[in-house]
């Protein structure tokens, strides 16, 4: 999967599940600060990647997890490992 | 397998996304024949309950912060125009402050154990007593607890007392109510990972643990646990009230 597919995956994770609005959805957003999505938010964000990605996050890799470039780095590196 | 609960309004909290046991046990009550109304704690909240809510079809979709005695007479008063009368409640409502949530138990908060108390246990008094109004024809009320309230469970640290708390109150409502033909229960539910679930601290380890741990060898799944939440808001149940029914794959015999 090339990064851009995998940032339009993520895209549809948070704007279907977590109704986040589409066009606030960019690699730079933070999560809490520009995307409004709580601590449990964050959490079902993380459980969904496992499940669509088919990798694991550890409570500490997810608490690194900050904006959605971040969580496109991630899944880039744990299906590329 | 459809008519358990025929002709029955049931009031369920605490479904906030796809993944919450109220969720599950949302479309098990739709399965078996009854009509379900669902809460949403805030505003914030609503267009993803709303999701929920229109994948039932039919379903009053009402706001619900049960840290506010008005705002849940406000919910009831909002739902008697929806189900004027009510024949079940389903209380799926938890909530402690993270950091008391890992760490040394003796650290807890005294913020952390009050919010703890009021969110995950006093909730289930001010709904029941909002709730009774509607039920005149008596009626189920169930919520959901976890054996951290009785065993120690690494994390689970100040829900343990929370839950404990909440099985006491549930004995207490079952004897107030028990004359009005309400009964009160509690479902005892092995580990779900559920959204709520996964900010303990460690959760994944803790359902690979069981996993081997159980009678039956497994974990449970939030279906297993709707389905006996049916089951204590149906008929089937009428003699049973003030009870904490483990579904647990039989953990609670075994570790």
């Amino acid at each position: 999967m090339t990064r851009e597919e995998v940032f339009e995956h993520v895209k549809g994770i948070l704007v279907e599940t977590l109704s986040v609005d589409e066009d606030k959805v960019t690699l730079e957003a933070r999560f809490q600060e520009d995307l409004e999505t709580d601590s449990l938010d964050l959490v079902e964000l993380v459980m969904t990647m496992e499940e669509t990605f088919g990798i694991k996050i550890s409570d500490e890799e997810a608490a690194g997890i900050k904006t959605v470039g971040d969580a496109v780095d991630f899944v880039m590196k744990a299906a590329g490992a | 397998m459809t008519g358990l609960l025929e002709g029955k309004n049931v009031l369920v909290t605490g479904a906030a996304n796809s993944r919450s046991i109220a969720w599950s046990v949302a479309l098990a009550i739709k399965q078996h024949g009854g009509s379900v109304a669902l809460t949403y704690q805030a505003e914030r909240l609503r267009r993803r309950v709303q999701t929920l809510a229109d994948e039932l079809g039919e379903t009053p979709l009402i706001e619900c912060d049960v840290s506010s005695d008005a705002a849940v007479r406000r919910a009831i008063d909002e739902l008697a125009g929806f189900m004027p009368v009510l024949d079940g409640m389903v209380h799926s409502i938890a909530w402690a402050p993270a950091e008391d949530l890992q760490g040394s138990f003796v650290h807890t908060s005294r913020a952390g154990f009050a919010q703890a108390n009021d969110i995950s246990s006093y909730s289930l008094i001010a709904t029941a007593r909002e709730a009774r109004r509607l039920m005149t024809r008596g009626g189920g009320i169930v919520t959901m607890t976890y054996a951290g309230s009785w065993r120690v469970v690494p994390n689970y640290n100040v829900m343990g007392p929370a839950k404990a708390s909440l099985e006491s109150a549930v004995r207490y409502l079952a004897a107030d109510l028990g004359p009005d033909g309400i009964r009160v229960n509690a479902v005892s539910a092995g580990p779900i990972a559920t959204v709520a679930a996964r900010t303990i601290k460690d959760f994944s380890g803790m359902l690979e643990l069981l996993e081997s741990h159980t009678p039956l060898r497994r974990n449970v799944t939030a279906e297993e646990v709707a389905d006996a939440t049916v089951f204590l808001l149906s008929d089937l149940s009428r003699a049973i009230t003030g009870e904490v029914v483990h579904v647990d794959a039989g953990a609670h015999a075994t570790i």
